[in-house]
Parts: structure tokens; sequence; C-alpha cells
């Protein structure tokens, strides 16, 4: 399996991703926001549809479309009296709407687009791979330094900003961790699929975890796990290697159900 | 005694024309234990959010310490207890990691914790007794043992003026004794001064110096024992 170079890229890709988007979507989770993801994940996609339709590198439109939308979500629901589902709504379609009309003016409901919404990384090329590894350690080293605010967030959003937290600027900077995330993943398993890998590791290890930083890294570890199981799964039975990695990412969350169960939660 | 707390002739509305509060005037010293009660929808959390400096009056002015509370410069020094409903109770945090994050604004917000301020979360933990359940979640306790974790989240950010939102709901009465026993124990030891907002008083008018009714305005400002009888909250009977 580690003979062709597709596969040992797609592989590198896939171990970047996998630690990364739980690592960033466990904030979200444990805040009740897990469709945060799934969101900017519709901006991207009119990302992708803009540098199709101006010719530049769709991951680059997209890591913009991305950073703008996760930054107006935040801000429309701290300061613009929207709240926060609402301000998600507008955003969110907003963003698949012009999706739809940039696809539609550049004629490309084809392939090229496809494989951004279904994820295409057995085509990750080697600076493809360095583009994912470096934004990856830049995004897990940020998430390692202010993992104590993030936290301190979760657990008591009122009493950080009381205490003088800077709450807005943390927010802010979580919704561009995620932005990145997303669009670091889409060429893993897909727009489409980009919030699952975010939510379902997280709430997997949620399960079976001791406390906040043990739900941390078992997410991580889940994360890794599922995306180097489905790529090889879906390496040996032929399989989609997206679709494959969520359902690997869907069977560890009902393992940890089963096992948070037997052990009496 | 130099003031904590003052409002002076606040009216608040969420709106142009609407009238949450009105013409409220308070002082509470260093060091007093406050309770503000009155009805739901009566103004407290309002109150308590501009003492806070998280509202600005549209009238009047409100004062934490000396300062303008909306710009207060020394807000590491606040402790605040939110509605059990604002708290993230369903993370799987630990009681030890929930008050860590008490300390986080007067310890340094990036990078790992100092041998000090893991000193002070343990001391908080011992001081509400819950050193037996320090790595225990804090879904798993009770809602009394969960309130304590929270009072000790506060405690470790060593606070001059801890609040407390309403702690006394979903909690059973012999815990709402045993919490306003603990809060008169934190007053005593650590002079730190307390305002306690509940529509319910009853736990801790044995222990309040000063009792305030709040009804959009305040009716009633004194010592528990001059509050007229027909006012007293039904809810506990002390010997």
């Amino acid at each position: 399996m580690l003979e062709p170079e597709f596969m040992r890229l797609a592989l590198g890709a896939g171990a970047v991703v996998g630690v990364l988007a739980p690592a960033v979507g466990f904030f979200l989770v444990q805040r009740g926001q897990s469709l945060i993801g799934d969101g900017i994940g519709h901006v991207a996609f009119a990302g992708v549809a803009a540098g199709i339709l101006l010719d530049v590198a769709p991951v680059l439109t997209a890591l913009v479309a991305a950073v703008l939308g996760g930054v107006a979500v935040e801000l429309l629901r701290s300061r613009g009296g929207t709240a926060g589902d609402q301000a998600l709504a507008l955003v969110f379609y907003t963003g698949l709407a012009l999706g739809v009309v940039f696809v539609s003016a550049a004629g490309a409901l084809n392939a090229n687009l496809f494989q951004y919404l279904f994820g295409s990384i057995l085509t990750v090329t080697r600076s493809d791979l360095l583009l994912i590894a470096a934004l990856g350690a830049v995004g897990l080293a940020t998430v390692a330094l202010l993992y104590r605010p993030l936290a301190a967030v979760v657990i008591d959003e009122e009493g950080a900003r009381v205490a003088g937290v800077p709450i807005g600027l943390l927010n802010v900077t979580l919704a561009a961790l995620v932005a990145v995330t997303v669009a670091l993943s889409m060429r893993v398993v897909g727009i489409l699929l980009v919030a699952a890998l975010m939510v379902l590791p997280v709430s997997a290890a949620s399960r079976v975890a001791w406390s906040m930083r043990s739900a941390l890294v078992l997410s991580t570890v889940i994360g890794l796990a599922s995306a180097l199981a489905g790529l090889t799964v879906s390496y040996y039975l032929d399989l989609p290697p997206g679709g494959t990695i969520v359902l690997v990412a869907a069977g560890a969350y009902l393992a940890c159900i089963l096992v948070g169960a037997l052990r009496g939660r | 005694m130099p003031l904590a707390v003052e409002l002076a002739g606040v009216a608040f509305g969420y709106r142009p024309g609407q009238r949450v509060l009105e013409n409220i005037s308070l002082r509470i010293a260093e060091g007093e234990f406050v309770a503000v009660a009155g009805p739901n929808g009566g103004g407290k959390t309002t109150l308590l959010r501009i003492v806070l400096g998280l509202e600005r009056p549209s009238e009047g002015r409100a004062g934490l310490f000396g300062e303008p509370a909306h710009s207060f410069s020394r807000r590491r020094t606040l402790g605040y207890l939110a509605q059990r409903t604002e708290l993230g109770g369903d993370a799987p945090a630990t009681v030890r990691e929930v008050v860590a994050a008490g300390r986080l604004a007067a310890g340094g917000l990036v990078g790992p914790m100092r041998r000090r301020d893991r000193e002070l979360v343990s001391e908080a933990i011992d001081r509400v007794g819950l050193a037996d359940n320090a790595d225990a979640q804090v879904r798993t306790l009770s809602g009394g043992m969960q309130q304590r974790a929270f009072i000790a989240k506060a405690l470790a950010g060593e606070p001059s003026l801890l609040v407390l939102d309403e702690p006394t709901t979903g909690v059973d009465a012999e815990s709402q004794e045993s919490l306003a026993a603990l809060l008169d124990r934190v007053h005593s030891e650590l002079g730190v001064t307390i305002l306690y907002v509940s529509h319910e008083f009853g736990a801790v008018e044995r222990f309040v110096q000063r009792l305030v009714l709040v009804r959009r305005t305040i009716i009633f400002d004194g010592v528990p024992q001059e509050l007229p009888g027909v006012w007293h909250d039904p809810s506990h009977v002390h010997a």
C-alpha cells in the first residue's frame, strides 16, 4: 500500500488533518457549536467557486472565504445582536448561494468542482502536502498555546468575560482556526464532510474521557486513527477515501458510546 | 470604609422608553456581605450586570472600587458565579480543571500554569471541601457540589468582590444551607466583599449584613431583622 507515492502523500495529508480537525473542533463541540465547521464549509464552497471563476488556486480562495465567513459569523453573533444560529444561517446560505452563482458563471459544474465537494486526497501533490503540514503545524501550535483560555471559555464564558479575559479576540481566533482547518481538510474529505472530522472524534472521545485534557488528546488520537484506517480500507476495498474516513470515525463514535455504557456512564 | 460598589441614580432599559430599573442608588462597602433579592423579572440580573460593567446604565453612574464599572482596570479581581444554565457543566472537565480556569486572568493567559497558581487552585478546592473530588468530572457531581466547584473557581482568582447570580437554583435545601455556611466562612476568613443575588434569600438570611430587595427600584435596604414579617422568605424557617 505504501509503494505508490500518491498513497504516501495521502497518508501524510490524512494524518495532519486527522489530528488538526478534532483539535480545533474540540472547542466548538464543547460549546455546543458543532455545526459551525459545516457552515464554514459552505462559505469555503463559494471560495472554491470564485477560484475556478477567476482562475486562481481554489484552495487559496477557499481559505480567504472561510476566514472571512468565520470571522463574520463571530462578529454578527457578538456585536450585531443576531442570535448565534441566525448569524450562522445568514453567512452559510449567502456563501452557498454565491458558490452556486459563481459555479454557474464559470460553467464549472464538473469533476474539477466535485473533487472539492467530495475530497480528492489521492491527488495530493508534494507541494500540497508541504502547505497542509505547515498550516497544520501553525494550527496545532496555536491550539497548544491558547489551550487554557479556550478551555476557560468552554467552562464559563461569562465568568471569563467578567474577569477581563479577551473573549472577543479568542472567539475570532478560534473562528480563523476553524476556517484554516476547513480549507486544509477540503482535499481530504471534501467540503460536504469537512465538519465530520471536527465533530465525530470529539463526540467519541467525550464519551470515554476522564478529563477535558484527556478528551482533547483522545479526540486527536481517534481523528488520526480514523484518517489512516479509512485510507487503508478505501485502498484495499476500492472505496472513496473521504467517505470511508468519515464512516470509520462514525464507527469509532458508536464504539465509544458502547464503551461508555459498559463503564456505567 | 472604601466602597466596593457604588450605583448613583441608575436607570436602565434594553430599548428606548423601557425601564427595567429606575432610581437605583446603592453603596456597598469593601468587606460587606450583601444579598440582593426580589421577584423573577424584577431587574436583579440587570442590576448585577451593571455592577460588573457588562451593561452601561441609561442614566446615573456605576462604579467599582472608585472607578467607572464599564472600564474597571482590575477585572481579574472580580469573581463571578453565573447562573448554572450558563456554565459548561456538560464538558468533561474535572473539578481541578474548572477551578484552574478561574486562575487564568490572574495567572496569565498563555502557556502552562506556574507552581504558585497550581497551589492557589488546590487551596481553593480545599476551602470548598472538594479535595477528595478534585479529579472527578464536575458533570458527575451533585448540583450542590458543582456549585462548590464553581465557587472555588471564583475564589482561585483571589477576588476582592465575589458576585453570585442565583447560586441556589436547582440545589436541594440541605445543599443551600451548606452553601450559605461556606459563603459565611469565605467572608469571615478572606474578608472578601460578597454580592449574593437570588430570588430567594432564606438560606443566607442569617449570614448577610444587609438585604436589598429590588423590584424595578430598591424597595428595602437594611439588616434582615428589620424586614417586615410578611416579606420573609417562607421557604426557609430558622430556629
